[in-house]
């Protein structure tokens, strides 16, 4: 992989390396507003690298677990794939793809959100939450430590969606009886039926039950 | 909620329960390797048929594409492919891209491989497949004569059909479509070739050394040369018994490229690639005398399978030894579709059967006007009624009782349409499942080391039931030691062979492994002991505690112990098996499951309000853990029940429904509180644990037993399942 330039690299190295290549680009970079199809077939045909690193290549500010991260990312790119393939943050579950399960839930600005279903490029300035970024094997969230005592998981692959939801859903003000809670979160699924045990690990915490 | 906690986690804790709710576990689609690629399956889009042209020039020009792999290229690169001429290898595995037939819709037909996953992605979306269609099938009703018998005979026990003689009779039929395991964690794997004689493998599957097998099979390997890691299954409830054609094009195309490969399927293709509980029909004729006694039973199935491959499972079996009863026919038998080949999904084919069967029973006792427990007993089998050896224990009557006492089953009307609540029609149901109590054979390896820890080894996969704190307790119970003392590894090649996860065999195959393991542990201190004193003790004199040792009063440390002999650890590798006692006895788990459901007099919508398991699984070794899982099961039956439907669309062979949006599984919302109660009392034959299994008899008759609750509530049968409102069509009435 050698196309990690930035754009404005790449646009110098198309109009200096040959007239050629300057023509190449100036009418692919034309072409751009007129008819993307036109431009990936062009991309396609010429295997060319370094037009499609171009559109690949959007520069992305944004911090995860209160690290900042100066990256650059592709239009395309969910921000479930950003964080699991890029950052190697791979406690963010994919699921589905789809906004249909839950297993990718993270914070962004502290509100849960589905990460496949919203793209990294659109995380600019923003501040994620993963289920790394909340605690640790030696301090854990006492979200966590619940999920634990209360055996809220088996196989364990919805689990970070669910603890992450599960926080937010207190926070929201959404976890006030076990109905309540059942509700709201029904967008997490748990192909293993942890459900019930979910629920009173949820529960303890929201009355503050939870012992270190 | 901000303050962190330092935790130590409690003896009942899973071995992995931190790094599950830390995000530390990795999964099969989680190992950082240099360099990985990334594969995306293209899938047939017609039944059955020829492809005829298939276009992967632009895709193989597309940026970062790697290589485009098909039947057009493969050539004879994999020697087990070319070794015949068959489309399948080992248990029936489809071979990947082996040639130009199409099989079922969403067949792979092509690998697109590339450095980044969006880019295989948008390649694998410009590749186009031309087909010859040829007429297809997937319709079970329509195809109930091209049937086949796999099993070559029918069971038949005294005269056939004899219900039809007698005082008090019935005939139904019961339907079901496909179920899809769907665990949460899609089918994925990452293929390594570290040479070309070399590969390590992390794979979702739910045995470590079949997947070796299969692999090593591929190219005619070596089986030590193929490692296969899978420490943490993301679920799979059967559909990773074995490897699938996804695998094998990871395999392969990391073989080929000389590069490491990762490939995850996305939802969809979880529908059609890796298996699915066949949809099903059958018949059951069920008679017996006006006072309750059974006569003859008659269970007849039609269960789908592949054009490749004959599925089988057990649904008719069980009612070949449920209930004593003189007369009982059964039949199975498939018909082949051209559709994907199923695989066992949890409780298998005897949930299906099961809820036929358990159906019947209620609606035989109605007819009666008897109890439906009472009629139960009335009939419960003491002696096995196919091989007339008695079981080594079975308590389901006082599963009966308990369940009964539990949900206040006596405190029903019994009367249909009888109760209501909160402006809602009230139904109590129950039904009984049973399932054989298996033991494989299973190596553990236990070494104390210097530090007094005891690791506990063992290369059986933990697909959720929680298999490491099995381990662990039974260890923890043989030493009286501590859980922080105690590390268990698991999930890897490298590790003591154990059999694959499934069939509810896990805790009595490992755990007694692990238990005879410790136990040689503890006569190889006895030794050790002697041989640095000098002395003649025997076992006996040995009394265990979390530290050490007492003989006779006196206290060592095991620490003491290795230090004395000069020993960094010490360790023993023991295998575990059954032995003569299975000809001996006959050995099952029970349950019997209550439901207490809500319907909505209007609409015919239905809620579960309450479910009480009872079970008999033996001796029940981390109570936390079982009870987890029999909820599991009962979450899983409440879809199998009220909401999972495979729907194709007949004229094209497709899905329907191939997603969480339109196939519904189970949500918070669905689920009420759910009680488990067990008989804990242990099986004295199966093996030194006394513990028989519970994944499957977890799910084996809720079902039914919500079917059952909808029939008291409403005065309805219906006995096609999934139980959707419209079938309830109460506002007919
Ligand atoms: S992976 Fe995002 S909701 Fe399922
Ligand atoms: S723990 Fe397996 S899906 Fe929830």
């Amino acid at each position: 992989m050698s196309n990690q330039k930035h754009p404005e690299n790449l646009e110098q190295d198309f109009t200096c390396s040959s007239r050629r290549g300057f023509l190449k680009a100036t009418t692919a970079l034309t072409a751009i507003a007129l008819s993307p199809t036109l431009i990936t077939k062009a991309a396609i045909n010429h295997r060319d690298e370094k037009l499609a690193a171009f559109f690949e290549k959007i520069p992305l500010n944004i911090e995860v677990n209160g690290k900042s991260y100066k990256m650059e990312t592709e239009p395309r790119e969910t921000l479930l794939d950003f964080v699991r393939e890029r950052l190697q943050l791979t406690g963010t579950k994919k699921g589905c793809d789809h906004g249909q399960c839950g297993a990718c839930t993270v914070h962004v600005d502290g509100k849960r959100v589905n990460s496949c279903l919203t793209l990294a490029v659109m995380q600019e300035g923003k501040k994620i939450t993963t289920i790394e970024g909340i605690g640790s094997g030696e301090k854990l969230h006492p979200m966590q430590a619940s999920f634990l005592k209360h055996d809220g998981f088996q196989c364990g692959y919805c689990t970070p969606g669910q603890i992450m939801s599960a926080i937010a859903c207190i926070n929201e003000g959404h976890a006030n009886s076990p109905s309540e809670i059942r509700e709201f979160m029904s967008g997490n699924i748990c192909r293993c039926g942890a459900y019930p045990n979910i629920v009173d690990a949820i529960v303890e915490v929201k009355n503050g039950g939870q012992k270190g | 909620m901000e303050n962190l906690l330092n935790l130590i986690p409690d003896d009942t804790d899973r071995t992995d329960g931190i790094l599950k709710v830390t995000g530390g576990a990795t999964y099969s689609a989680e190992y950082k390797i240099e360099g990985l690629t990334y594969g995306v399956l293209v899938q047939s889009t017609i039944a059955k048929g020829k492809i005829t042209v298939l276009e992967t020039k632009k895709a193989e020009g597309a940026p970062g594409v790697i290589k485009v792999l098909s039947h057009l290229n493969l050539n004879n690169s994999v020697p087990r492919y070319a070794k015949d001429d068959n489309v399948t290898i080992d248990r029936n595995i489809q071979k990947v891209f082996y040639n130009d037939q199409v099989y079922f819709a969403g067949q792979p037909i092509a690998l697109v491989i590339a450095d980044t996953y969006e880019r295989a992605v948008y390649a694998a979306s410009l590749i186009k497949a031309n087909y010859q269609e040829e007429k297809h099938h997937t319709y079970l009703e329509k195809n109930l004569e091209n049937s086949i018998s796999p099993e070559g005979k029918d069971y038949l026990r005294n005269e056939k059909d004899a219900y039809k003689n007698s005082e008090v009779y019935l005939e139904a039929e019961y339907h079901q479509l496909n179920n899809i395991h769907n665990p949460m964690e899609l089918g994925s794997i990452t293929a390594n070739w570290e040479s070309d004689e070399k590969l390590t493998v992390y794979d979702k599957t739910q045995g470590v050394f079949g997947s070796q097998k299969h692999y090593a099979g591929l190219y005619g390997m070596d089986s030590k040369n193929v490692r296969v890691i899978a420490p943490f299954v993301g679920g799979a409830f059967g559909m990773a018994l074995h490897t699938w054609p996804y695998q094998d094009a990871a395999v392969i195309g990391a073989k080929i490229t000389k590069l490491p490969l990762k490939l995850m399927l996305t939802r969809m293709q979880m529908f059609t690639m890796v298996g699915y509980r066949p949809e099903t029909k059958q018949f059951i004729g069920i008679g017996a005398s006006k006072d309750g006694v059974l006569n003859g039973i008659t269970h007849n199935a039609w269960g789908v399978t592949s054009t490749y491959d004959n599925f089988t499972e057990g649904t008719v079996g069980g009612t070949q030894f449920m209930y004593k009863c003189p007369n009982v026919n059964t039949q199975y038998k498939l018909v082949k579709l051209d559709v994907s080949n199923p695989i066992w999904m949890r409780g298998p084919g005897e949930a299906t059967g099961m809820f036929a069967l358990e159906c019947a029973m209620d609606e035989l006792a109605f007819k009666l006007n008897m109890d439906p427990i009472a009629f139960r007993l009335k009939n419960y089998a003491t002696v096995h009624p196919v091989n007339n050896l008695p079981w080594s224990s079975k308590f389901l009557d006082e599963c009966y009782e308990l369940g009964a006492k539990k949900i206040g089953w006596y405190n029903r009307n019994p009367k249909p349409k009888s109760m209501t609540e909160d402006g809602m029609l009230v139904g109590y149901g129950m039904a009984s499942g049973v399932f054989n109590a298996g033991r494989g054979a299973a190596t553990a390896r236990v070494i104390l080391d210097e530090n007094g820890k005891l690791t506990i080894q063992s290369a059986i996969t933990d697909i959720g039931p929680g298999t490491g704190v099995m381990m662990k307790s039974v260890a923890m119970d043989s030493f009286k030691m501590d859980a922080i003392q105690i590390i268990v590894e698991l999930g890897d090649t490298n590790l003591p062979p154990a059999p694959t996860q499934g069939g509810s065999n896990t805790t009595s195959s490992v755990g007694s492994a692990v238990y005879d393991a410790c136990t040689a542990l503890k006569e190889k201190m006895v030794e050790v002991y002697n041989q640095s004193f000098g002395e003649q003790k025997v076992y006996d004199d040995f009394k265990f505690n979390k530290e050490g040792f007492n003989i006779k009063g006196k206290s060592f440390s095991y620490v003491d112990l290795l230090k004395k002999a000069g020993l960094k650890e010490l360790e023993v590798t023991r295998e575990s098996r059954s032995g003569t006692e299975r000809q001996k006895y006959v050995f099952n788990s029970f349950s019997v499951h209550f439901t207490k459901v809500h319907v909505h007099p209007l609409t015919g919508m239905v809620k579960v309000k309450e479910v009480v398991c009872a079970l008999d699984a033996g001796k029940i070794i981390s109570e936390k853990q079982a009870r987890s899982q029999m909820i599991g099961g009962v979450v899983g039956g409440i879809g199998m029940a009220l909401t999972e439907e495979g729907v194709y669309d007949h004229r094209y062979g497709v899905y329907t429904n191939n997603n969480f949006a339109d196939y519904h599984v189970p949500v918070h919302a669905d689920i009420p509180p759910i009680d488990v109660l067990f008989v804990n009392k242990p099986d004295p034959y199966i093996n030194p644990i006394g513990a028989k299994g519970l994944g499957e008899v977890s799910i084996i008759g809720l079902a039914p037993s919500i079917a059952n609750a909808i029939f008291h509530a409403t005065g309805k049968r219906v006995r096609d399942l999934p139980i959707t409102l419209d079938k309830i069509a109460i506002w007919r009435d």
